[in-house]
């Protein structure tokens, strides 16, 4: 599947207040972009207009945000370099570097070592 | 690593876990209260601090009632730890959680788990397309973020927080394109048996209806009685296309929010290896406790929407009970001040409950959508595995969830489970002709949020 990687599109979310009166700016692939403070990352993206938040492993596939909760998992990205960080628990920091997680992330799976027992 | 011992232990800071630390306090408990987000609050009073007039006012009077359960958290002398991910409650317990980075621990001699309800999967075709979220997603995103659609937007679905969701988009100024709900005449009927009981919870039925006549008063196009949801798109979502009246419809959107309702995040008690019951009623899984919300004789208790759906007010109720149960295992409550309190917060418990079943009954999601019957649907969003693939692991002797693992990954991705678990089990269950209950469930191992060895050992 051929899938539209330009870093942002046209936002499907805005906020309200269209002048938040404190901002941060982060980076965002090859982009610079100011959103309000306080928020997620996730809505920071949202409200960038990001379109895709990761393509999946198995099948190359595009997803974003789903849940907003921590649940889903849909939402990772790479966050200064940390691969499979959920983007909707995470609140943007000024000069954050946030990237889509592109495939299966490099983390070692420590879920089937802990089942011996801890 | 810390190894302070407090007298209990929350696990997640909405009504529940909130109500149930203010009440531990009271009777002069030590009190952490672990949460993994950033403020107080919990899914349904998300963000209730820092949000403005406008914001409270879109969201209503419900919603600001969360600043009162912060704002007395807060004076209770519990302490949060917030951005806390627990990863690990054991019976010895001993809760295991990662903050910034590192993974830290705490003893504690009771547990109390608060960890809430999360939105139905809504396992239809396209329902992994960028531009497709949980309308309860987007309601977070309003919460936290003041995030509203951009351009007109559908919502689809059943269940009071679609209603919800519509009423306040309308309050905010959002254009709603179309409300698409798959409530059938066949559940009113079956809902009606419940009147009686939910007449006494005539206030919340009373704001119900309300919504739904501001929704018509403002034109806003219905469509009730809906089949066949679908969403199309190659990468994001474009339409959405459903039968209503014998006739397809399709309606373009970019945005599409999901809701079929809420059902309990039981992650920790299946991970506690409690027993669990199908509710045919709730159609989920509810782990068993006793009547204050204790498995087993374990000292760990469960309260509020994760131990079965009830509501933000009376899982706030059940948050105290447990706190008073536990108060007084310890000796801080004496047998008659329980009894006054603990007969209080029963009869405020049995009115909260009475509109439940009418709810369940009203609400109760069409099969077609929660066990998909076109093959091509994704189920595992995770690990990309379809209901057809799932069909054909039963043709081939999958009795259940577990072995649905090794045939073909499902339910071994990311999230563990959580958003394709109760499809799976319903999916066999049907495949099999055998109920939910003799199908079971994943077996659910800590850790039950991924842990980096690097965090382990920071």
């Amino acid at each position: 599947m051929h899938i539209n990687d330009a870093s942002l599109c046209r936002p499907l979310f805005t906020a309200e207040h269209s002048l938040p009166s404190h901002t941060v700016t982060l980076q965002f692939e090859d982009e610079s972009i100011s959103v309000p403070a306080g928020i997620t990352v996730a809505a920071a993206l949202l409200l960038k207009g990001a379109g895709h938040f990761r393509i999946t492993p198995v099948k190359s596939s595009p997803r974003a945000a789903y849940c907003m909760m921590g649940v889903c998992f849909e939402c990772l990205v790479e966050i200064d370099g940390k691969p499979g960080r959920q983007a909707c628990l995470a609140t943007v920091r000024e000069g954050m570097a946030i990237r889509r997680q592109q495939g299966a992330s490099e983390l070692p799976p420590l879920a089937e070592e802990n089942q011996n027992g801890e | 690593m810390e190894n302070n011992i407090v007298d209990l232990a929350i696990v997640g800071a909405g009504p529940a876990g909130l109500s149930a630390a203010i009440e531990a306090c009271k009777w002069g408990l030590s009190v952490v209260l672990l949460d993994e987000q950033a403020a107080l609050g919990g899914q349904i009073y998300r963000g209730v601090d820092a949000a403005g007039k406008k914001r409270r006012s879109v969201l209503g009077e419900d919603y600001s009632a969360g600043a009162a359960l912060t704002k007395a958290f807060a004076e209770s002398g519990a302490r949060h730890i917030a951005g806390a991910s627990v990863w690990n409650v054991g019976r010895d317990m001993k809760v295991n959680y990662l903050l910034q980075g590192a993974s830290a621990s705490l003893q504690a001699r009771y547990i109390i788990l608060a960890s809430g309800a999360m939105e139905r999967p809504f396992p239809v075709s396209g329902w992994t397309l960028p531009g497709v979220m949980g309308a309860g997603a987007a309601q977070i995103l309003y919460k936290s973020a003041g995030a509203l659609p951009t351009e007109s937007v559908v919502l689809a679905g059943c269940g009071p927080l679609l209603y919800l969701l519509a009423y306040q988009y309308l309050h905010a100024g959002v254009t709603l394109k179309a409300v698409v709900h798959t409530t059938q005449r066949s559940d009113y009927v079956r809902a009606v048996k419940h009147l009686p009981s939910a007449l006494r919870g005539w206030r919340d039925l009373r704001k119900g209806l309300r919504m739904l006549a501001h929704l018509r008063r403002k034109q806003v196009p219905v469509y009730a009685g809906a089949q066949a949801l679908s969403i199309q798109g190659t990468d994001r979502a474009e339409a959405v296309s459903f039968i209503h009246k014998g006739r397809v419809h399709r309606i373009e959107s970019s945005l599409v929010l999901l809701h079929q309702g809420v059902v309990p995040n039981t992650q920790f008690s299946w991970s506690l290896r409690a027993r669990h019951a199908w509710s045919d009623t709730q159609l989920c899984w509810v782990p068993e406790t006793d009547e204050y919300g204790q498995i087993e004789d374990s000292g760990i208790y469960i309260a509020g929407d994760s131990r079965g759906i009830v509501g933000a007010k009376a899982s706030a109720l059940q948050g105290r009970l447990a706190a008073v149960t536990i108060a007084s295992k310890l000796e801080r409550i004496g047998a008659r001040d329980r009894a006054i309190r603990e007969k209080a917060l029963h009869v405020d418990l049995y009115r909260q409950l009475h509109i439940r079943p009418f709810l369940d009954a009203l609400y109760r999601p069409p099969a077609e959508h929660r066990i998909p019957q076109q093959d091509s649907v994704v189920v595992c969003r995770c690990e990309e595995i379809t209901a057809g693939q799932i069909r054909q692991y039963t043709r081939v002797g999958c009795q259940g969830p577990n072995q649905t693992k090794a045939f073909g990954r499902c339910g071994m991705g990311p999230c563990q489970g959580r958003l394709c678990g109760l499809t799976v089990t319903e999916l066999i269950a049907q495949a099999r002709n055998v109920s939910p209950a003799e199908v079971g469930y994943y077996n659910i191992r800590p850790p039950i949020k991924p842990v980096t060895i690097g965090e382990l050992a920071a």
